[in-house]
């Protein structure tokens, strides 16, 4: 590498605008910067060696150079600003919120523009290999653009010196130049810097007086902050940090925990579903546009069980209780590292039990039975020797082609044939459906009614396991952290440059000049040090 | 008198008060700038502007204790809240900058704003199960403030555009920014509009045919278009005009039928405007400005931005984000709100960098102010209303 010795002694990068030391323009690099000697200085990084600024000629240079720029960095955001609104167009797939598949959904629902949109794959956008490589880009473009900038930058401003070559101080945007000041002036204007928490060094009296320097440091800490981000983001594809899973708990039911790999189990002891009531005195004018009762609570409470020991196959396992609690919508119940969230009901959707009563030719009752969908019993008892057998048994009810059948095993709507028999009597049979008892022969001896249903809901419960989110917790922070430090404070040198009998000041911010110029202007107030005076307007 | 009657009082006073210090920063324009600061009018306008928020915290808080939650959970109450942020962004502005003409265009916004909200049902509403929880507060209300501040961006924007654009020969800009007048009007015609048939109580009724059902649909003003496929069943006026079908989403009817209508009382509105003014409304702004420090506006401009995207990110993103862990077990899910969230934060973020990497100042700032603000209604109004997705609760 190419090094440049400055005539202060100072031996800079090749590359290097300003010298780090003495700020002195390096002949031959002005036009890297676009500095020309009329005019001020180009301050933004001090002048440094960037390496996207001084190497153009391999791949790696021109690609380097391509992801540190402003420009390219700017233009990814508005190309990813641009997808991310296109997906909003039509709903992603997720959220369709029909039974009707993909490919015909969207160009039914919303024409040949839906057609279209799913054509090009836009219903699966945010996941897509094209919006993912997208954000990947501004990764890499964040990556690069902060070393191309901070490092030069951090060592510039520490190689800094207090004394600065003239040109350099000239050249500053807020300057001006002082005969016959006398000490007690300068001296003046140096502890008025201090009072304003200004830190002075001093160099063969020449003086500079700086403070907040770390607010430089801003935009590289917001920046590390959304690559933590990014990377939590790849971290959480793997197993190890983030698994999810749903499951479907009816009440009364203990089901295996998915996701656990059949470690635990949830059972689902009560859901509890409590509505506004419309007496409700706060609330009375907005209800009575409600055609439905509002919600105020979905609550599932559940027992957490643990596998004791080793599972022998084919012997139910030994479970011991872990946690129990209830959990609702914002309140997820915790254990073990997994979370189990309020998510999906089926409200009372599903028969638990079905009561029937049986009565003879004379109206005296033979008792009752209670058919349970989930138990697998045939034969129910009634008294005086007669017998209840379930013959078919439907849990959601259907007749196609081939007859009747059942669409799922959910008692969702059961269908069920039974036969009453007993001493003297040939079995009668019954058919159950919709709530309605019917005979299946003419003129039955025994007459069967419907005593009572038992409805049951359906908790849908969506379990997670998610280590990731300290990792997107600490980027939030950094990043707020770096955005508060390069926005809300702000880098103020001031140069104090004897010269020949004459004091030259200069002065210089990153952003807020109206500031300093308020500092400097109070700062010399009562000496006889002129003010500085804005060359940029100037110009 | 019950909490809600005393709470919708004191929203009215600030309403009004907010009006009377529009007025008295309107008497700030001819006085020279540094006289401005301290002059009376400007310290009437800002003492009113004060009270006129202090009475709106009255109303917010009464109908909190009311409701029982935080009145930030319906389009009415987020809109009414939002507004009286736009009010407390303009305050601390002000007392950055001492500029009392950011008062004469940042009132008209809240003012507009609030108005606007009021025209959803203001009934205190019970909270959904999904909405019960202390992020509500925080996540709504710091969410807001961001979105505010970063209104003020806009009206700062727009007071730029009105001095520095060139108004002698008719241009893109000219033209764009009389588009951007325009939706004032608009805004104030949809509100003209709907209080006074609210007032006599319109009421027309369709039965219209949805995937094979029938459903009844009401509108609140005369139908200039039907929704899709309906039959008009109460005794009524009506131009027969339907609703394009690929309109979807609840009241899709009825939302066409009041943008419709709001264009259109805006385009009356702007054309009377127009015609007595005799040139482009900009162009009659313009001269009234014309003391307007331009440098110090255009500093609002950024400043505005850089306080107001961290307290965005924060509300909108962060807050957010852990809420959504916290009910739905994922701090991110691509809801249409969410994914408008996310631009809005991508375009500040490139705001910012086009403003402090790549030298953006002046007339480019203030456009693409305007454009943040654009993109803020849009995540306010559109996806809320048009686009069906978690967070339509309107």
């Amino acid at each position: 590498m190419k090094k440049i010795k400055c005539e202060c002694g100072h031996i800079n990068h090749e590359g290097t605008v300003l010298c780090e030391a003495c700020g002195k323009p390096i002949e031959g690099n002005q036009h890297i910067d676009g500095n020309d000697e009329n005019n001020v200085l180009e301050m933004r990084y001090e002048g440094s060696a960037r390496r996207s600024k001084t190497y153009k000629r391999t791949f790696v240079d021109k690609t380097w150079a391509f992801f540190s720029s402003v420009k390219v960095g700017v233009w990814l955001i508005v190309l990813a600003l641009l997808a991310s609104a296109i997906g909003t167009i039509y709903p992603q797939e997720e959220f369709k919120n029909s039974v009707l598949p993909s490919s015909q959904f969207y160009e039914q629902q919303y024409g040949l523009s839906g057609k279209i949109f799913y054509q090009l794959g836009f219903h699966n956008l945010y996941s897509s290999w094209w919006y993912i490589a997208l954000i990947a880009l501004i990764g890499i473009s964040l990556v690069i653009c902060s070393i191309d900038r901070f490092v030069p930058l951090y060592r510039a401003l520490k190689n800094q010196n207090a004394k600065r070559h003239e040109v350099f101080v000239r050249r500053q945007r807020f300057f001006s130049e002082s005969e016959n000041v006398s000490d007690d002036d300068r001296k003046t204007l140096i502890n008025n810097l201090k009072k304003r928490r200004y830190k002075i060094s001093e160099e063969d009296g020449h003086i500079l007086a700086e403070k907040n320097r770390f607010s430089r440091w801003g935009p590289y800490v917001n920046h590390i902050g959304l690559i933590i981000i990014l990377i939590a983001g790849i971290l959480r594809m793997f197993d190890f940090m983030h698994t999810e899973g749903y499951v479907w708990v009816r009440e009364g039911e203990t089901k295996v925990v998915p996701t656990t790999e059949q470690q635990y189990y949830i059972k689902n002891e009560q859901f509890v579903y409590e509505t506004y009531s419309r007496e409700d005195e706060r609330f009375q004018e907005a209800l009575k546009n409600e055609e439905l009762d509002v919600p105020s609570n979905f609550q599932t409470n559940a027992i957490i069980y643990k596998v004791k020991d080793e599972v022998i196959p084919g012997q139910e396992p030994e479970l011991e209780e872990v946690t129990r609690g209830e959990i609702r919508l914002n309140e997820p119940l915790t254990f073990d590292g997994y979370s189990a969230y309020q998510s999906g009901t089926q409200l009372r959707s599903e028969y638990n039990s079905i009561s029937f009563k049986v009565e003879n030719g004379e109206g005296e009752e033979l008792g009752s039975f209670d058919f349970k969908t989930n138990e697998d019993q045939r034969y129910y008892k009634l008294s005086n020797g007669y017998q209840i057998e379930i013959q078919d048994y439907y849990p959601q009810f259907e007749v196609t082609e081939e007859g009747p059948s059942s669409f799922s095993k959910y008692p969702r709507n059961p269908g069920i044939i039974f036969e009453v028999s007993g001493p003297e009597l040939e079995g009668e049979r019954y058919f159950y459906l919709n709530e309605d008892v019917v005979p299946l022969i003419d003129d039955p001896v025994t007459n069967v009614t419907l005593e009572d249903t038992e409805l049951i809901t359906a908790s849908g419960l969506i379990i997670k396991k998610d280590f990731s989110l300290p990792f997107f917790l600490i980027g939030a922070v950094i990043f707020m952290i770096g955005v508060a430090q390069g926005l809300y404070w702000h880098h103020r040198r001031v140069w104090i440059h004897p010269k020949d009998g004459s004091l030259l000041v200069a002065g210089h911010t990153n952003k807020n000049w109206f500031g300093l110029k308020n500092e400097i202007e109070s700062s010399i107030d009562g000496t006889s040090i002129k003010m500085v005076e804005d060359q940029q307007e100037k110009l | 008198m019950d909490l809600y009657t005393v709470s919708s009082n004191f929203l009215y006073v600030s309403f009004i008060l907010y009006l009377v210090a529009t007025i008295f920063f309107g008497a700030t324009i001819g006085n020279k700038r540094e006289a401005n600061t301290k002059s009376k009018a400007s310290k009437i306008a800002i003492t009113i502007t004060i009270l006129g928020f202090l009475s709106q915290l009255v109303y917010f808080f009464v109908r909190w204790s009311a409701a029982g939650h935080a009145p930030v959970s319906n389009m009415f109450e987020f809109i009414a809240f939002f507004g009286m942020m736009l009010v407390l962004g303009f305050i601390i502005i002000y007392f950055i900058y001492r500029e009392t003409i950011l008062g004469l265009f940042a009132l008209p916004t809240a003012i507009l704003v609030i108005g606007y909200g009021s025209m959803f049902p203001r009934e205190i509403s019970p909270l959904i199960p999904s909405l019960q929880s202390h992020w509500l507060y925080i996540h709504v209300t710091t969410a807001a403030l961001g979105e505010a501040i970063l209104a003020i961006s806009f009206v700062a924007g727009l007071i730029y555009l009105i001095v520095k654009v060139d108004q002698t020969v008719r241009s893109k800009q000219t033209t764009w920014l009389e588009i951007v007048l325009f939706c004032v009007f608009a805004t104030m015609a949809f509100i003209i509009i709907t209080s006074s048939f609210d007032a006599t109580g319109y009421e027309a009724e369709f039965v219209q045919e949805i995937n094979g059902t029938e459903q009844s649909v009401e509108y609140h003003l005369p139908p200039l278009v039907e929704p899709n496929n309906s039959e008009l069943v109460s005794d009524h006026f009506t131009t027969g005009i339907e609703t394009p079908a690929w309109m979807h989403g609840a009241d899709a009817g009825s939302k066409f039928n009041t943008l419709i209508w709001s264009l259109l009382g805006g385009l009356i509105l702007y054309g009377i405007t127009r015609l007595i003014l005799r040139k482009r409304v900009a162009a009659a702004i313009q001269p009234r400005l014309s003391r307007v420090n331009t440098d110090k506006v255009d500093e609002i401009i950024y400043r505005s931005v850089a306080i107001g995207f961290p307290v965005f990110t924060l509300g909108a993103l962060i807050f957010a984000a852990i809420w959504a862990q916290e009910a739905w077990g994922r701090f991110w899910g691509w809801d249409p709100k969410e994914v408008w969230a996310l631009v809005t934060w991508f375009f500040y973020a490139a705001f910012l960098h086009l403003r402090l990497g790549a030298g953006w100042h002046g007339e480019k700032s203030a456009w693409l102010a305007v454009i943040g603000f654009v993109i803020i209604m849009t995540n306010l109004i559109f996806v809320n209303l048009v686009i069906a997705g978690l967070h339509s609760y309107a």
